[in-house]
């Protein structure tokens, strides 16, 4: 059978247990990300975006993190080929098969450009480093030059003096720029951009969005792109994820999002971006309250103390499940699935 | 670019360091009396008979009846033009002649305490950061906490007597007595190295502990940046990045504290030297303090000063070299 999946993720739950009390920042997460396509994952700061991306590469550092629940199957090898998936939830964080993946297979490019790189080393050295560690048939002469290679294909001008740069050499954008040229120098199948663009100003993140695009109709890999960012999310997702305490709340088609937001969170993402075209500009409709304290997540549906649509009695006493509602189109909410079901759920499991 | 900025520095050099001659030689002039003083005392606690014109005499002879600035100017020339440091009055022998015995000795006691130090704390420090609040981090603090806090010439009474006591050896010295009067030959030097390291655990204990907490603390600051997890997604094995990323970055307070480790580890060994009974400059400097011996104690905290400024410089180009930032911000 050929896999058209890449990365499947099943009821990942990544909790850290601190002394506080145990914070699930990623509680029952389930998605796939298909070969050559954008996933987009939105959420506020703390939804557990970045802890589902660290969990897939195992990044998140343990103690405290741990995953405690599910599978993230890798389907390696080609579309064509039947072997059985790697589930990097096994895998021993510090161990040599989680590292032939790291940077060779799925790679990662991070939301602060001015800190990614180490300060003590040339751009170049960086990433000829990763080209050396996974391209074992790669001279070390011959490197630089593909290295020099990588940069060039990421719109850096003046590749061959850049490759000698020290980081803080270069502006946030170029870096980023750089740090795309060194996710991308194994040619990994999927690329997690964690908040790519958020520390960049605003015409530079329009370039490395656009550079991203190109890149990938080039090379075909997939990516899962993480942001706060409604608008930078419609420019590069085909689907959509939107989190909310670790939990996925609603998921579809990007175009099916923005058309039909189902889950009154999505909506209220969705209303509180201000319009250029409407007539009088009304004041922005900000979501109420503010994301609860992790440790103190309310009972029943996680986002029910802040929901416009609110039904005491009903979302106050159970989680609801991740629902379909229409073809690709998933909601967690008692609007749109039955209420008795998860009730009953509830008092079986926990 | 990196020659140029040597220069530089070694062009500055040259009035800092008349500057310290100054101080050294103002300070050793600022207790009340003189050598002749004591001297005198001597003498005539002896009974011996001295009088004024003999005294009037000796003052003339050693320069003492001229101003300040004048016996500087003496004192400062002869060694410039001649490297004539003068006569030590209570050795009656000329300061070169003690302190070439001494100064190669102090010098390969305090680059070995150096040595000592940087090998076992930036190991320690870099596991205590990437084991923080594991049972041996907390046993290396406890450690740290009593290394500071006890000074080196307790620990090297106590070191003593429980040689002494439990094992019958006696630790003092730098050689074994058959070789003490001997002249240097390699079973000396091997002698020498049986010996040394006492002095060295001794005196560098109190900087080892420190330098141990400022690593930790260095590391557990990169640790969490960012480029770190980058290059671990990158698939690097976790010692490779480790060393090649945050201990290289964590180095830093290491190699910038090679200039005032010195003078650390110098004033550190004055007691240790002492009580071990080291033949370093420590004891001799504070021998020719407390005799006002004002050439032979000038002398040293000159030479001592000198060290320093240039264990500074050192550190700084080496600081220039290794580190990119400051190489390309602060000098270029």
């Amino acid at each position: 059978m050929a896999h058209d999946t890449l990365l499947e993720i099943r009821d990942l739950m990544t909790h850290f247990h601190l002394q506080e009390g145990i914070v699930r920042a990623v509680d029952g997460v389930s998605f796939e990300i298909r070969r050559g396509r954008t996933l987009g994952i939105i959420g506020e700061s703390g939804c557990g975006k970045s802890v589902t991306a660290n969990s897939i590469l195992r990044l998140v550092p343990s103690p405290p993190g741990n995953i405690v629940n599910g599978r993230i199957l890798l389907h390696r090898g080609d579309d064509s080929s039947d072997q059985e998936p790697v589930d990097l939830a096994r895998l021993d964080p510090r161990g040599a098969e989680i590292r032939s993946i790291r940077g060779a297979e799925i790679s990662m490019v991070f939301q602060e450009p001015m800190t990614s790189f180490g300060p003590m080393h040339t751009i170049g050295n960086q990433i000829m480093e990763s080209i050396l560690l996974h391209q074992s048939d790669v001279a070390a002469s011959d490197a630089r030059e593909l290295a020099i290679e990588n940069l060039r294909r990421v719109g850096i001008p003046r590749a061959e003096q850049i490759v000698d740069a020290y980081p803080h050499q270069l502006s946030g954008g170029m870096r980023q720029r750089a740090m795309i040229a060194m996710a991308l120098s194994c040619s990994p199948r999927l690329l997690i951009a964690d908040e790519p663009t958020t520390a960049l100003d605003v015409t530079i993140q329009a370039q490395i969005l656009e550079l991203l695009t190109a890149l990938q109709e080039e090379f075909g890999m997939a990516v899962m792109f993480i942001t706060h960012n409604l608008g930078v999310i419609a420019e590069v997702a085909d689907e959509v994820a939107v989190m909310y305490l670790g939990r996925i709340v609603e998921q579809s088609d990007v175009n099916e999002l923005f058309d039909n937001p189902q889950h009154p969170y999505t909506q209220g993402l969705l209303n509180s971006i201000p319009h250029i075209d409407e007539e009088k500009l009304p004041r922005l409709r900000a979501i109420e309250g503010v994301v609860p304290d992790p440790y103190e997540i309310p009972r029943g549906c996680a986002f029910s103390d802040r929901c416009p649509s609110f039904m005491p009695g009903t979302c106050d006493r159970a989680m609801p499940g991740l629902d379909e509602t229409g073809p690709g189109h998933r909601v967690r909410c008692f609007l749109f699935s039955e209420f008795e079901d998860e009730l009953t759920e509830v008092a079986d499991g926990r | 670019m990196l020659t140029q900025y040597i220069g530089r520095r070694l062009l500055l050099l040259i009035p800092l360091l008349l500057l310290i001659s100054i101080i050294s030689f103002a300070l050793i002039q600022l207790p009340p009396g003189d050598i002749l003083n004591m001297e005198v005392l001597r003498l005539r606690s002896a009974g011996t008979q001295v009088s004024e014109e003999q005294v009037e005499a000796l003052r003339q002879l050693y320069g003492l009846d001229k101003s300040l600035p004048e016996q500087y100017w003496l004192w400062i020339s002869n060694i410039l033009f001649k490297g004539n440091f003068g006569t030590s009055f209570t050795y009656v022998k000329s300061v070169s002649e003690i302190l070439a015995a001494r100064v190669p000795l102090t010098a390969l006691v305090s680059v070995l305490t150096a040595i000592f130090v940087w090998i076992t704390a930036v190991p320690i420090g870099v596991y205590s950061a990437t084991h923080q609040y594991s049972l041996i981090d907390y046993f290396w603090t406890f450690v740290s906490f009593i290394g500071v806090a006890t000074p080196g010439f307790l620990l090297a009474l106590i070191f003593l007597w429980i040689a002494f006591v439990q094992f019958g050896i006696s630790a003092i010295g730098l050689f074994s007595q058959e070789f003490e009067a001997a002249p240097w030959s390699f079973a000396k030097f091997v002698n020498m190295l049986q010996h040394i390291w006492i002095p060295i655990v001794i005196i560098g204990m109190a900087n080892t502990a420190g330098m141990m907490r400022t690593m930790r603390g260095m590391m557990l600051d990169e640790l969490n940046k960012q480029y770190v997890i980058t290059a671990r997604s990158k698939g690097l094995t976790e010692t490779r990045l480790l060393v090649k990323y945050p201990v290289r970055t964590s180095m830093n307070p290491v190699f910038s504290t090679i200039g005032w480790m010195l003078p650390g580890i110098i004033s550190g060994e004055v007691l240790v030297s002492m009580v071990l009974n080291i033949p370093t400059t420590g004891p001799v400097l504070l021998q020719a303090l407390l005799n006002q011996d004002m050439f032979l104690a000038g002398s040293i905290v000159f030479i001592l000063s000198v060290l320093t400024v240039i264990g500074t410089l050192v550190s700084d180009i080496l600081l220039v070299w290794l580190d990119p930032r400051i190489r390309y911000e602060g000098v270029a």
